[in-house]
């Protein structure tokens, strides 16, 4: 037989190999773009075709950005500083239209003396999501609220805001920073009640407002203990009617007389007046909290067994997915007026926030239902052999697997959502993108001027969206428990 | 025969009493049209331990599944510790209170920690106060030995490991009722001997349980009543050492052949 004597010399290790360093050439850089750049003849003419491209783009276009002006006050002005600076065929972007009109692209006509509300109430919008967005990470938070607390306040300073606001928002923004180093679900009560004061502040008028639209779901809360001994539906029904009943009937009055016994109001802005970024931000950040929750409760009723609640469900998103958003705008802005009663304004903004939420919630009801049948049967089983009533496994075990499942889903679709705020142009509200540069340019000293706004507005929309996007990676990386 | 099961079995506590825990009768149920379970009759009593065993697709575990009410029986009556199970939903969410389930691919939920997915029920479902329900836990992840994977993700442990942590989830309910649906069949060889020492240290503390398993070594050391079904009826049941020994049926005869025959 062979000379190893393979088959006679039983063969035992007694030291195992340490583990080495791989060779030079299978790491870092060099391999990186041995892998990814070079690895065929195919790839290596692909990448010099790419950076040809860059460089083809940065050539056509960095004469432009390099001639850049800042500081004119038209576009002939512009015009004439490039020719005299860099010559009679030079071409050269403006940016002196963002430096002279910046004000109309983030504040739309909001009076220019209290740009300082929107301001804060976003720098607050900050605290309040903290302890939704970032309620896992100590860090992250140090970060944002330091960030929002140093820009909302100088902001605010540079806006001229009073001291009795600067006051109020020094206070929150401490208080936040300091909940959040003790318990960040100590914050969570002003997340609730940040919608509400959120709209006092942009809006403005008399604080009694959202304090008595809070009275209506209290009163119902009673209405609902008092009740709830005798039957649990009758008492949800009669909570659901009292709030609605308060809300529709008494809050008005009670809010007037209220407020000529004790003033608490502040300086009132019309709708109208919205504009820019300020009015993409309110209809975004409204629809993106309300479509959430009801994207959640439409896809759970599509997938019950109640054929009623399935049905209602299942007619409502495909009706809303098969009608265009800019048909839902219409609605919102021609046709609701001639079914409301005579004589009820109901804002306009207000009316654009509903049909967005609707739109945006049926598409967030078809991903998350996605999320609901990616979940293994067994999950639903373990959670009822567990004795868990439907209500706590939907909540404990299924929508945080679900969710969890569907954050690239929902994400694009807010982002396709807040993308889509900028078609409130069609109802003649000021959208940053198109209404607002053609307000701009009907002034005879940026008559033709296009791409400079655009490249402001689209670089702003970028970085939110952006940010979006990452933060959903974040979230998916954060909530990542099967290490299989 | 299985070499699982060779250690000493203490049989002090494997008392069956005459209260009655399950009582089921005539019970049919279709799939469609479909005849899965046919005039089924099972009373089992208080610290019985009982292995159901049969060919795939013989209704076994539908049978289990209707103790709990995962599947809903057409006709006949099941009785668990004195409350029917019929359509409503308050009778359904008892029961499974009372009676614990072990899934044959875990079901941990893996989103949560092993303590969490042990917990949740109790505090959820019993309004145990959270210490009192982790210190609970605490135990019985003792019990199943592996207290030290408390903090850790369902993900993070290997099969037998996940299947002990199912078994500590559904006793911290402190059921007074346990069904194994084939407990063992996901797990590789050297895993399946933990998870079955961790059922015969329940067995021997008295729990009625109910297992649906191919383990006739564990069916022989530990069952006080082996039952055999086939085509969705029960065939043949008796003690276990006749019903390996002697038995009955030639279907049971064939069965048996075929899965100790090598």
């Amino acid at each position: 037989m062979s000379d190893t004597h393979a088959q006679t010399v039983p063969f035992v290790r007694d030291t195992m190999l340490p583990s080495a360093a791989p060779p030079i050439r299978e790491s870092g850089a060099v391999r990186w773009m041995r892998e990814n750049l070079f690895s065929g003849p195919v790839n290596t003419i692909l990448t010099l075709l790419g950076l040809l491209i860059v460089w083809f783009l940065i050539a056509t276009f960095w004469d432009w950005f390099a001639h850049s002006v800042w500081n004119a006050s038209s576009l002939n002005e512009c015009r004439e500083i490039i020719t005299a600076t860099w010559g009679d065929t030079a071409r050269g972007a403006c940016f002196a239209v963002i430096r002279e009109r910046w004000n109309q692209y983030l504040f739309g006509f909001y009076p220019r003396e209290l740009y300082w509300r929107p301001t804060m109430t976003f720098g607050l919008l900050m605290v309040a999501l903290a302890p939704v967005l970032f309620s896992a990470s100590l860090t992250i938070r140090r970060v944002v609220l330091a960030i929002t607390a140093v820009v909302t306040l100088w902001a605010m300073v540079v806006l001229g805001a009073p001291v009795v606001w600067l006051a109020f928002a020094v206070l929150v923004l401490a208080g936040g920073g300091y909940l959040s180093e003790r318990n960040i679900t100590w914050l969570l009560p002003f997340s609730a009640l940040y919608p509400l004061l959120g709209v006092w502040l942009l809006w403005g008028g008399s604080l009694w407002g959202p304090i008595f639209v809070l009275v209506g779901p209290a009163l119902g809360w009673v209405a609902w203990r008092l009740l709830s001994r005798v039957s649990g539906l009758l008492a949800t029904v009669a909570a659901i009617l009292v709030t609605l009943v308060f809300w529709m009937v008494l809050a008005g009055d009670a809010t007037g007389d209220a407020e000529r016994m004790l003033s608490l109001s502040i300086e009132s802005v019309r709708s109208d007046r919205f504009g820019g970024f300020l009015l993409s931000l309110t209809i975004g950040v409204a629809g993106i909290a309300l479509s959430l929750p009801l994207g959640i409760v439409l896809a759970l009723a599509r997938q019950s067994d109640m054929f009623l609640i399935k049905s209602l469900s299942v007619i409502f998103i495909e009706f809303i997915r098969g009608v265009p958003l800019i048909t839902l705008l219409f609605v919102a802005s021609l046709l609701l007026n001639y079914f409301l009663p005579p004589g009820t304004s109901f804002d306009i903004i207000l009316r654009v926030i509903i049909m967005v939420t609707i739109f945006a919630a049926a598409y967030m009801a078809e991903v998350i239902r996605g999320g609901l049948a990616a979940l293994p049967k067994g999950q639903y089983e373990a959670a009822d052999a567990l004795g868990l009533d439907y209500w706590k496994a939907q909540r404990l075990i299924v929508l945080p697997q679900a969710l969890k499942i569907s954050i690239p889903g929902i994400v694009s679709t807010f982002i396709g959502m807040f993308k889509d705020t900028t078609l409130v142009t069609f109802v003649g509200l000021y959208d940053p993108l198109k209404s607002m540069s053609d307000a701009v340019r009907a002034n005879i000293e940026w008559k033709g001027i296009y791409w400079e706004p655009f490249i402001f507005v689209g670089g702003i929309f970028f970085l939110i969206c952006f940010g979006m996007s990452r933060y959903s990676m974040y979230l998916e990386r954060r909530l990542q428990r099967d290490h299989r | 025969m299985s070499e699982q099961t060779t250690r000493q079995i203490d049989r002090s506590q494997m008392t069956v009493s005459d209260e009655i825990a399950i009582d089921i009768r005539n019970m049919n149920k279709w799939f469609g049209s479909f005849h899965v379970l046919r005039d089924i009759d099972l009373t089992v009593h208080r610290g019985e331990r009982i292995v159901i065993a049969g060919p795939s697709g013989s209704g076994k575990s539908t049978l289990i599944r209707c103790i709990n009410r995962l599947e809903e029986h057409q006709a006949g009556h099941i009785v668990i510790d004195g409350v029917e199970l019929t359509s409503d939903i308050k009778n359904i969410d008892k029961v499974r209170s009372e009676v614990g389930m072990v899934f044959q691919h875990f079901n941990l939920f893996p989103h949560l920690t092993v303590l969490e997915n042990c917990t949740l029920a109790p505090i959820w479902v019993r309004k145990v106060p959270r210490k009192q329900a982790e210190a609970t836990a605490m135990r019985f992840l003792e019990k199943v030995k592996i207290p030290e994977q408390a903090d850790k993700y369902p993900g993070q442990l290997s099969g037998g490991q996940q299947q002990r942590v199912a078994i500590a989830r559904s006793l911290c309910m402190q059921p007074k009722i346990m069904l194994f649906d084939e407990p063992t069949s996901a797990l590789d060889p050297e895993m399946i001997k933990e998870v079955l020492d961790t059922m015969i240290a329940l067995a021997e503390e008295g729990m009625t349980m109910i297992c649906v398993t191919h383990e006739m070594g564990f069916a022989q050391a530990v069952a006080n009543r082996v039952i055999f079904m086939d085509q969705g009826q029960i065939v043949e049941q008796n003690n276990p050492t006749d019903f390996f020994n002697n038995p009955k049926s030639e279907r049971t005869k064939l069965f048996l052949s075929q899965i100790l025959g090598h």
